[in-house]
């Protein structure tokens, strides 16, 4: 056991010093894997980021993790697939849900709002405000007059871009016409009491905020409700809590969806980053083996008259591949450390500020992306990029290990 | 005949083939992977550009100032015959098309939403936009109003699943007019298209600019003008042609031309910043060859210490040397460089013929207007930008090991072997 320890050491003392022998070649290649590695790390976090970004807009932009709909609203949001006795519903589902989850009740309808001079389609938010601002964006989006407050019956909020449009401001009125739940068109004026700002401006146009009790007397909905929003600790834990609500509520008139079931675009778009960071690693990573492979080889060939003695003097072949592989070991290790140290810290730097995009606001809208985008370092996409780089960069070293012990003593000795 | 100099240096980079195969290797696969990627990219611009413009934008659009942003329906072109009469005038321009629009609460029999009314003029539109292509039931509208039956209309699959209505059913039209009155009228749905695009397919409904005018007290007004050409650099040319009449135009808000990146912001920045996060990870990559190259550089260099001592201590000047060594580096780096384009044309030909199926990714590609199949660009820029960039920082790689040369002394240089 001793023994075999004391092999290993001498082993590690004799690649490491190999690996020294040419320095300046080892800077280089080192650098290669540095920068390589670098790049990995950073711009899969930088993705990684974009990503839990537009996930992160998302689900504040009034999706939460989980909704709870009535059969048939998610394909036809009419106002007749209301949910009927949404309170026995949520005690019935509320077990099913981890310490720390919120939820609210929601009327979310399909709206025409003006007033004098404008008019134009929106969706109509019936909310519990104290509900509601703990799981959405709209609970601190207000940057003028105030939030709602419970029992306001008269009182919206609406974003920014629509009070531009509208050339309108706060105190003044406002007219939502819409079908109620005997289809007939209803319509009744509501005092601005609140603009807010939200990440997107086709947010600020498309989503007008009242009262819940307004929103149901207006559209004769008695208790019903169009949604259960549900908010959890954490992203991961979307989709096992929905499958656990989906059980409970078998058999109910009520259709369970977690955010990649209720945004199947961004669930895509997520499928498609994570292959194209993938691909983005191997590329670097062959951009690099060439270099890797080229400098063993180079200081294999070199060797070849060592190569030879050794094995003049005993020394089996698997010997010697597992020398040239160490020193290959050794140097991926270094040149991966220092790649991910370098890494980190610049993704640790970037995130202080993050980095602002609000200069091409529009186009990051039009792509779905946040306005700031903040680098997230997850584990998973640091193991990935490190295993690539160490497991095909000894795969290719093998070569010139196996072309080092596949060497006669004699064809050695004459190598000069 | 070649000169004795770049025979040396060719027949220097030919010691060592197995090092400079793996060498010119590296450098071909950045071009090949660089020329294919620049060409993906500008192929996936051009799609995502000529769907926004065909199904809807067109290349330009002649508005009241100040409608883009605001889209209120009191800012409308007053005589668009004139402007009509201005276009017809300019060669490059192949069709345009007026429109007028506004918000109006859209009723079926069960449904209503509120969404945007189009009027369009339905033998100009066809000129312009691919709307009458995509109709999947029913038919386009006709060229004018039907005097016997209500007037047409046009809806997009999902606003019809919505709406609840198929070919044949009637549409009430309630909204505001231009002169703030009440603007009320009922449409028969004759055709439902479907773009692809969930955002147009559910936005809005088309019908006759004429009844549109009528309904909405529109006069002989309209919003806009869509302008198509045959090439997006035409663009420049027609808005300056055009400028003179806009000006010369009465109309209560100024006219304005704009051309189809100031009508999609969006999408323009969308672009540069796909572009320049493009050129960040390109950079990058190159670097890496770069540094994984340099070695086979530098050891030219080292490992032939003694030969150059000779060659000073025979006379040769170290410039001279320092040259040798530079066209050793230029010649691999070409060698790589005309593989990696001569592959990297042919793959990148072969799928700009054949195109690249999206497969799963396609719903996603198709919210941008992507078609199901991609066929990547190659032009003079996307074959040339890469291997450029890969040439000179590549060179600059090299300058390094090259200039150390000027340093050696003969007596030292000879003393090693």
């Amino acid at each position: 056991m001793i023994g075999n320890l004391d092999v290993v050491t001498m082993e590690l003392q004799l690649a490491w010093r190999n690996i020294w022998r040419n320095p300046r070649r080892t800077a280089v290649i080192l650098t290669a894997v540095i920068i390589g590695v670098w790049s990995m790390v950073g711009l899969g976090a930088l993705m990684r980021g974009i990503l839990i970004g537009m996930i992160q807009n998302n689900i504040d932009t009034l999706t939460g993790h989980i909704q709870i709909h009535q059969q048939a609203y998610p394909d036809d949001p009419a106002i007749e697939h209301s949910i009927s006795d949404p309170e026995t519903w949520m005690s019935a589902a509320r077990d099913a849900l981890p310490a720390g989850s919120r939820w609210s009740q929601r009327i979310r309808i399909g709206a025409v709002v003006s007033n004098a001079r404008h008019t134009r389609g929106a969706i109509l938010m019936g909310i519990d405000p104290a509900a509601e601002a703990r799981l959405s964006f709209i609970g601190t989006a207000v940057t003028e007059g105030a939030y709602l407050a419970d029992g306001d019956t008269g009182g919206i909020l609406i974003g920014r871009a629509l009070a531009q449009q509208f050339d309108t401001r706060l105190g003044r009125k406002l007219i939502l016409t819409a079908q109620d739940s005997d289809g007939e068109i209803v319509s009744r004026a509501f005092r601005i009491r609140g603009i807010y700002q939200a990440e997107m401006a086709d947010t600020e146009k498309g989503f007008l905020f009242v009262n819940r009790q307004s929103a149901q007397q207006l559209l004769k909905l008695g208790n019903r409700i169009s949604e259960i929003a549900i908010r959890l600790p954490a992203h991961e834990m979307a989709v096992p809590v929905a499958n656990d609500l989906k059980a409970r509520l078998a058999g109910s008139p009520l259709r369970v969806r977690a955010w990649p079931e209720i945004l199947p675009l961004l669930k895509a778009y997520v499928e498609m980053f994570d292959t194209f960071i993938l691909i983005w690693f191997i590329v670097v990573f062959v951009a690099m083996g060439f270099g890797i492979l080229n400098t063993t080889l180079m200081a294999v060939f070199e060797r070849m008259r060592e190569f030879g003695v050794l094995k003049a003097l005993g020394m089996r072949p698997g010997r010697i591949v597992r020398g040239v592989l160490l020193e290959t070991l050794l140097m991926l290790v270094l040149g991966i450390g220092a790649g991910n140290l370098l890494g980190l810290a610049t993704c640790w730097g970037l995130s202080i500020t993050g980095i602002d995009l609000s200069a091409m606001a529009e186009g990051v809208a039009y792509a779905g992306m946040a306005r700031i985008i903040t680098p997230v370092v997850w584990i998973r996409d640091l193991l990935r990029a490190n295993l690539v780089v160490l497991l095909l960069g000894l795969l290719v070293c093998l070569y010139p290990a196996i072309k080092a012990a596949r060497m006669t003593p004699v064809a050695a000795m004459r190598h000069h | 005949m070649l000169s004795i100099p770049v025979k040396m240096a060719w027949r220097n980079i030919w010691r060592h083939p197995r090092r400079t195969l793996l060498t010119t290797l590296a450098i071909a696969f950045a071009c090949v992977l660089l020329i294919f990627m620049l060409s993906f990219q500008f192929g996936s611009y051009e799609a995502m550009i000529n769907a926004s413009i065909k199904i809807h934008t067109g290349h330009l659009q002649v508005q009241a100032a100040g409608y883009q942003e605001q889209q209120e329906i009191r800012r409308v072109i007053e005589d668009p015959r004139a402007v009509h009469q201005a276009l017809a005038a300019i060669p490059e321009v192949d069709a345009h098309a007026a429109r007028a629009r506004a918000f109006a609460l859209v009723a079926s029999q069960e449904r209503a939403y509120g969404i945007m009314v189009e009027g369009i003029d339905p033998a100009a539109e066809a000129q312009v936009s691919t709307l009458p292509r995509i109709i999947r039931a029913g038919a386009y509208l006709a060229p004018a109003p039907d005097s016997e039956d209500l007037s047409g209309a046009l809806v997009g699959y999902l606003l019809a699943r919505n709406l609840r209505v198929d070919v044949g059913d009637e549409l009430t039209i309630l909204g505001q007019g231009r002169d703030g009155s009440v603007a009320a009228t009922v449409v028969r749905v004759r055709g439902i298209y479907r773009s692809g695009m969930d955002d147009y397919d559910r936005g809005a409904v088309q019908i006759h600019l004429q009844t549109f005018q009528e309904v909405f007290s529109m006069d002989a007004a309209v919003h806009e003008i869509v302008v198509t050409t045959g090439r997006l650099t035409e663009v420049g040319p027609i808005q300056r042609a055009l400028a003179p009449t806009l000006t010369d135009l009465a109309n209560t808000h100024p006219l304005v031309s704009l051309s189809w990146d100031a009508l999609l912001p969006g999408l323009k920045q969308a672009i540069a910043m796909d572009l320049v996060s493009g050129a960040i990870s390109y950079v990058i990559l190159i670097l890496v060859v770069a540094f994984s190259i340099l070695n086979t550089f530098l050891m030219a260099i080292f490992e032939r210490t003694h030969e150059f001592g000779v060659m000073l201590a025979i006379g040769a000047r170290p410039a001279r040397l320092t040259r040798l060594v530079l066209m050793e580096s230029a010649g691999i780096t070409l060698v790589g460089i005309g593989a990696g384009v001569l592959f990297g044309c042919l793959i990148t030909g072969y799928f700009a013929t054949h195109g690249i199926e999206l497969g799963g990714a396609s719903d996603l590609f198709r919210q941008y207007g992507i078609p199901n199949t991609l066929y990547p660009r190659l032009t003079v820029v996307t074959v040339t930008a890469g291997p450029l960039t890969v040439f000179f920082i590549t060179l600059a790689a090299a300058l390094y090991p090259a200039l150390k040369i000027q340093g050696l002394k003969p007596v030292e240089a000879l003393r090693l072997t």
